[in-house]
């Protein structure tokens, strides 16, 4: 038996606003007030994000036309570490 | 309550009502030359009240009330009655404030542009603030600086200088005019106290609000150094330095990313305070 991967997805545009703060992110979460300070990737996983929710395949796709991304699987594996980061934190959340 | 006190400090008012008669009449003589809040009625009600039912006269010790309170604060001593006033007024600021972003830290003006000093307790902000005061600068604060949301501007609340231990001295040899200290709180739980009155145009330009321009965290007790503190780690210790960042929302976010990207800010260690105030005032004409 196969699992459909997963899906991921922020709550809709506009919940979500960053502020540079030197080289790093500074991202305040609308729904629970909360601030994080996040390094790259993750800011841009949120960007990809906010377009439309998608596994981490389709969000890798995304990124990948605006980014240098190295080597496939090693990517994938990097970016799915990334989401499970964000869906702890509460910035992403697996979509039904 | 049978004794009570009315009184305007920065953008903020508070009414202290007290079982006692001395710390009112102390909060009277030495805030003699506050306003009285806007049409007489206060943001915040603090309460001197006796600990327990015995507690006004056997032992008498002040249980702090009010609009806000500390569940566990201890109760203090009547004779530490002046010290348990400042500090309900600092609770309901702490815990109440909502028209500024509110900062733990001393501030200081000169042509119109603030100099903000935040750091831990024993750090010397307050007693830096309060000599800086006393040599051409205007004292703004000892214990808040209060950020406009919209503009960024920096707001005074000169409540009096709480001056502990070894600043008692400092200040004692630097202000001629005795009528400006309170007594002095012995044996208090930070050790000795002594209320300081900022100087006169502290008092009457309360209402002026400056452009801050460098923010300094000191720490003292520590080998000469300067550093600069990059923008993320200056965002943290404001976040934990401010009382209602996270119930004022986004506006204290916008507010605090547009202050942390737009003055520069310094570690400074120091051991004299003298020194202190030197690098202060080259650091000052860097910027300038």
């Amino acid at each position: 038996m196969t699992h459909d991967p997963a899906r991921y997805g922020v709550d809709g545009s506009g919940t979500i606003v960053t502020r540079p703060l030197d080289g790093l992110t500074l991202i305040y979460h609308r729904p629970s007030g909360i601030t994080h300070i996040a390094d790259s990737p993750l800011p841009e996983i949120l960007q990809a994000l906010e377009r439309a929710p998608g596994t981490a395949a389709e969000v890798l796709t995304r990124l990948s036309e605006g980014h240098e991304i190295g080597d496939d699987e090693d990517a994938l594996e990097g970016l799915e570490t990334h989401l499970a980061t964000l869906v702890s934190l509460g910035l992403v959340r697996i979509a039904r | 309550m049978k004794h009570s006190f009315g009184v305007a400090i920065g953008p903020a008012s508070f009414r202290i009502g007290s079982a006692w008669a001395d710390p009112i009449r102390w909060l009277k003589t030495l805030y003699s030359d506050y306003p009285q809040p806007d049409d007489g009625v206060a943001d915040f009600t603090v309460l001197l009240e006796p600990a327990g039912a015995l507690r006004r006269w056997w032992r008498p010790s002040i249980g702090l009330g009010g609009d806000y309170r500390l569940p566990d604060a201890a109760p203090l001593a009547l004779r530490h009655g002046l010290l348990a006033a400042e500090m309900g007024m600092n609770i309901q600021m702490a815990l109440g404030w909502r028209r500024h972003l509110l900062i733990h830290a001393s501030s200081v003006e000169k042509d119109g542009r603030a100099l903000l000093l935040t750091g831990e307790s024993g750090s010397g902000k307050s007693t830096l603030a309060a000599q800086l005061g006393e040599r051409g600068w205007r004292f703004m604060g000892d214990e808040f600086a209060l950020i406009d949301l919209e503009s960024g501007s920096a707001w005074p609340f000169p409540r009096l200088v709480s001056l502990k231990n070894a600043a008692i001295r400092a200040l004692r040899a630097e202000v001629t005019d005795p009528e400006r200290f309170g007594p002095t709180l012995r044996e208090t739980p930070k050790g000795d106290i002594a209320h300081l009155v900022p100087p006169r145009q502290a008092v009457s330009r309360m209402r002026d609000s400056a452009t801050p321009a460098l923010l300094l965290f000191p720490r003292f007790g520590f080998p000469d150094d300067l550093r600069p503190v990059p923008e993320g780690e200056v965002f943290i210790r404001l976040t934990q330095a401010s009382t209602n960042y996270v119930a004022l929302g986004e506006a204290a976010f916008e507010a605090l990313h547009r202050l942390v990207t737009t003055v520069p800010a310094v570690a400074m260690d120091y051991r004299s305070g003298e020194e202190a105030i030197a690098t202060i005032e080259s650091l000052w004409a860097e910027q300038a």
